[in-house]
C-alpha cells in the first residue's frame, strides 16, 4: 500500500484530538445500561420471576393440587395460606409458583418461534420483493383477517386440546404480525445505498441479508416480539378459559384468573392475584426490551 | 505501465446500450455508448440529471436490478467480459476488480456497523485473511486517506463521523483490495466546497501513486476540471463529445458543450447574465431520430432531426457528435445561429 505523508495540517488534527477511551460495541452496551437503573430493576424482576418458576418446587410452601373443602376462599395471610386460597381450597401461593412455568412457557415459546419463523419470512418477502413478496404477504393477510383469540380457538379447537397444540395455535397467531414488521422493516432497508455499496464490494445476496439487512431489521422485530409475550400469556389463558390450551388442575395464570372470576364478589383481593402477576410480568418484559434497546442501538 | 496494458485498454465499451424495461414503457437509458479508458487515466463523464452517467456506471458493473433492465453491446474490464460473467464470478469483480465510490456518504455506510468493521468485512471478502488482519489493513486504509486518529475512527460509527471523513471511509473501503478500475459517482457532490477540493485532491493523488483507472462522474465543471485527465460529455444516453480536459473545456466543440460552458457561474462574472440553454432534455421513453440536442440547439437545421449524427473523429483522438463539423485538420467551421 503507497504510504503518504500527512500534511503538517492533518498532523496537527491528529494531535488536537482528544483522547476519548475507545470501547467496544459491548462495553458501550454495558455501560449504558449499568446507568439505566430502571431497566436494571425490570430485568432483575424478569429474572427473579423466571426463577421462581423454576424453582417452584423448593418455593412453594403447600402442593398446589392439594384441595380442601374446609378452606375455600380464605383471605390473604389466613394460617399457613400467605395469598389465600381458591375455590377448591388450594393454596394460591403454591399454584402462583407453580402456574408461572406453564405461563412463562405458553408465553415465551411460541413468540420465539414465531419470531424466527415470521421474520425469515417477512425478510425474505422484503428483500426479494415482486411475486414472491405477494404471496407471501397475501398468506399472511389471510390470517390477520381473524381476531387474533378467534384464530387460536379455531386452530387449536381443530387441533385438540393440551399445552402443545395450544402453544402450536399461538404461534402461528404471531406469525402474521411479526412477519409484516419484518417485512416491512426490510422494504424500507432493502433500497438504502449501503445494500447496493455492499453488493458493489462484492457481497453476494445471502451475506448482506444476514448482514446487512439482519443488522438493521432486528431491532424493530425484537422489540415488538418482546411487547408480544405478555398478549400471548394473555391469549395462552384465554385458551385455557375455553378448555383449550392448559386443562385443570394444571396451574396457569390465565386458568386461575378465570376460574377465581366466579369469586369476585366473595374475595375480590384473591381474584386479583393472578392478574397482578400477568400485570407485572408483562409490564417487567415490556420495559426491559425498551431498555435493551436503547441500550443496543448504536445511532442513539 | 506494460506493453499489454497498451493494448487492451482497462475498460472498453462498446455500443453499449441500456434500457429499462416496465409495462408501460421502455426508458432508453444508455444508447451506444463508446468508450475506452487506459490504466492509470482518469475520465470525466459530465452530463446534466438523467443523461445515463450513473447508468452507465452501474452497468460496468452490473448493478441494475436484472429484471427490469436490458444491457446490450461489450463491457470490458481489464480483458473481462462483464456482461456474460456469473454469480461467484461477477462479485469477486466487484470490489476486487472494479469498485466505487457513492455520492451519499450519509447512506452508504451501513449504519450499525463500525466503519473499520465494514472496510474488513470487504477486506476478509475479497483476500481471505483473517478479520483481525482485515482490520490492521482497515487502519492503514484510513491513515492512507488521511482520517485524523485513524485508530479511533476505525471503531466509529457512521453517524459519529462528519460527511468528509466519511466519504473518506468509503473511498477507504473502496480502495480496500486495491482495484484497477475505481468508479466514482459524483463523490463530493453531497459535501461542501472545501471539503469536496481536499476530497478530489485526495482522490487524484492516491490515483496516481496505486495507478488505478478511475472513471468519475459528475456534473460540475469545476470538478472535472480539477480531477479529469479525459472528459466525455453526455447528453441524453448518448456521448456527444470526447477529448482531454483542456481541449473539451477550453475549446468545446459540441453545441451542448458550450451550452454547458456558458451557463457555468465563473468568478469573474458579476452583472452578466448566464446564458441558459433553452428547453429541457428529452423523454427517454421516446427518442427524436436525429441528434438528441436539435430541439434546444441554436444552430440547428433540418438536417439535424433527419439522422442520428455519426461520431465526427479529429485527428488528435477528439470525437464530437454533430453534423456542423468536419474531421479535417483545417480550421473548423465557425458556427452560426441558425
Amino acid at each position: 500500500m503507497a504510504n503518504i505523508t500527512m500534511s503538517p495540517a492533518d498532523a496537527a488534527a491528529v494531535q488536537g484530538a482528544p483522547s476519548v477511551r475507545v470501547r467496544s460495541y459491548w462495553q458501550n452496551v454495558g455501560y449504558r445500561l449499568r446507568y439505566d437503573y430502571l431497566t436494571l430493576f425490570f430485568g432483575a424482576m424478569v429474572i427473579l420471576i423466571i426463577l421462581s418458576a423454576i424453582f417452584a418446587p423448593l418455593l412453594a410452601p403447600m402442593d398446589p393440587y392439594q384441595s380442601s373443602l374446609i378452606n375455600r376462599l380464605k383471605p390473604i395471610g389466613y394460617k399457613d395460606f400467605l395469598l389465600g386460597t381458591d375455590e377448591l381450597g388450594r393454596d394460591i401461593l403454591s399454584r402462583m409458583l407453580y402456574g408461572g412455568r406453564i405461563s412463562l412457557t405458553m408465553g415465551i415459546v411460541p413468540v420465539l418461534i414465531a419470531t424466527i419463523v415470521g421474520g425469515s419470512l417477512g425478510i425474505v418477502a422484503g428483500f426479494v420483493g415482486g411475486r414472491t413478496n405477494m404471496i407471501i404477504m397475501r398468506t399472511v393477510d389471510v390470517f390477520y383477517a381473524f381476531p387474533s383469540i378467534l384464530l387460536a380457538v379455531a386452530i387449536s379447537g381443530a387441533m385438540g386440546g393440551g399445552i402443545v397444540n395450544g402453544m402450536l395455535s399461538l404461534t402461528l397467531v404471531f406469525i402474521p404480525p411479526l412477519c409484516r414488521v419484518a417485512e416491512t422493516a426490510t422494504s424500507q432497508v432493502r433500497n438504502l445505498d449501503f445494500v447496493e455499496a455492499a453488493r458493489a464490494t462484492g457481497a453476494r445476496t445471502l451475506s448482506i441479508i444476514r448482514v446487512h439487512i439482519l443488522g438493521n431489521v432486528l431491532g424493530p422485530i425484537l422489540v415488538y416480539s418482546s411487547s408480544m409475550v405478555s398478549v400471548s400469556i394473555l391469549l395462552a389463558s384465554g385458551l385455557s378459559f375455553l378448555g383449550l390450551g392448559v386443562t385443570p388442575p394444571e396451574p396457569d395464570w390465565g386458568l386461575m384468573l378465570n376460574t377465581l372470576r366466579q369469586a369476585i364478589y366473595i374475595n375480590p383481593v384473591v381474584c386479583a392475584i393472578p392478574g397482578v402477576a400477568i400485570l407485572i410480568t408483562s409490564i417487567c418484559f415490556n420495559l426491559v426490551s425498551d431498555g435493551l434497546r436503547s441500550a443496543m442501538d448504536v445511532r442513539l | 505501465m506494460s506493453d499489454t496494458a497498451k493494448k487492451t485498454p482497462l475498460v472498453r465499451l462498446e455500443d453499449l446500450n441500456v434500457k429499462f424495461v416496465t409495462r408501460e414503457s421502455t426508458v432508453n437509458a444508455v444508447n451506444d455508448v463508446n468508450l475506452t479508458l487506459e490504466a492509470g487515466e482518469v475520465l470525466c463523464i459530465i452530463g446534466e440529471s438523467g443523461s445515463g452517467k450513473s447508468v452507465s456506471m452501474r452497468a460496468l458493473m452490473r448493478l441494475l436490478p436484472e429484471r427490469r433492465t436490458r444491457i446490450s453491446g461489450t463491457i470490458e474490464v481489464d480483458g473481462k467480459d462483464v456482461l456474460s460473467l456469473k454469480g461467484a464470478e461477477l462479485s469477486d469483480l466487484r470490489g476486487g476488480l472494479v469498485s466505487m465510490i457513492f455520492q451519499e456518504p450519509m447512506t452508504a455506510l451501513d449504519p450499525v456497523f463500525s466503519v473499520g468493521h465494514q472496510i474488513a468485512e470487504t477486506v476478509r471478502r475479497h483476500e481471505g485473511c483473517s478479520y483481525d488482519k482485515g482490520m490492521e489493513r482497515a487502519l492503514e486504509l484510513l491513515e492512507l486517506v488521511k482520517v485524523p486518529s485513524a485508530e479511533r475512527r476505525l471503531k466509529a460509527f457512521p453517524h459519529e463521523l462528519s460527511g468528509g471523513l466519511r466519504q473518506r471511509a468509503m473511498i477507504a473501503m473502496a480502495l480496500s483490495c486495491r482495484p484497477k478500475l475505481l468508479l466514482a459517482d459524483e463523490p463530493t457532490t453531497a459535501l461542501d466546497a472545501t471539503v469536496q477540493i481536499q476530497v478530489l485532491i485526495l482522490l487524484r493523488k492516491i490515483q496516481a501513486e496505486m495507478g488505478m483507472g478511475v472513471i468519475f462522474v459528475t456534473h460540475d465543471l469545476g470538478v472535472a476540471a480539477e480531477i479529469a485527465d479525459r472528459v466525455a460529455v453526455m447528453y441524453a444516453g448518448r456521448i456527444v463529445e470526447t477529448g482531454t480536459v483542456q481541449e473539451v473545456l477550453g475549446n468545446p466543440k459540441h453545441p451542448y458543450t458550450q451550452g454547458m460552458l456558458s451557463s457555468t457561474v465563473h468568478g469573474n462574472m458579476r452583472g452578466k447574465d448566464i446564458e441558459a440553454i433553452p428547453g429541457s432534455p428529452p423523454d427517454l421513453r421516446a427518442m427524436p431520430p436525429g441528434c438528441s440536442f436539435a430541439p434546444r440547439c441554436k444552430y440547428a437545421e433540418p438536417a439535424c432531426t433527419a439522422a442520428l449524427p455519426p461520431e465526427v473523429v479529429f485527428e488528435d483522438g477528439r470525437m464530437a457528435r454533430c453534423i456542423k463539423l468536419t474531421p479535417s485538420a483545417a480550421p473548423e467551421k465557425e458556427l452560426v445561429p441558425a
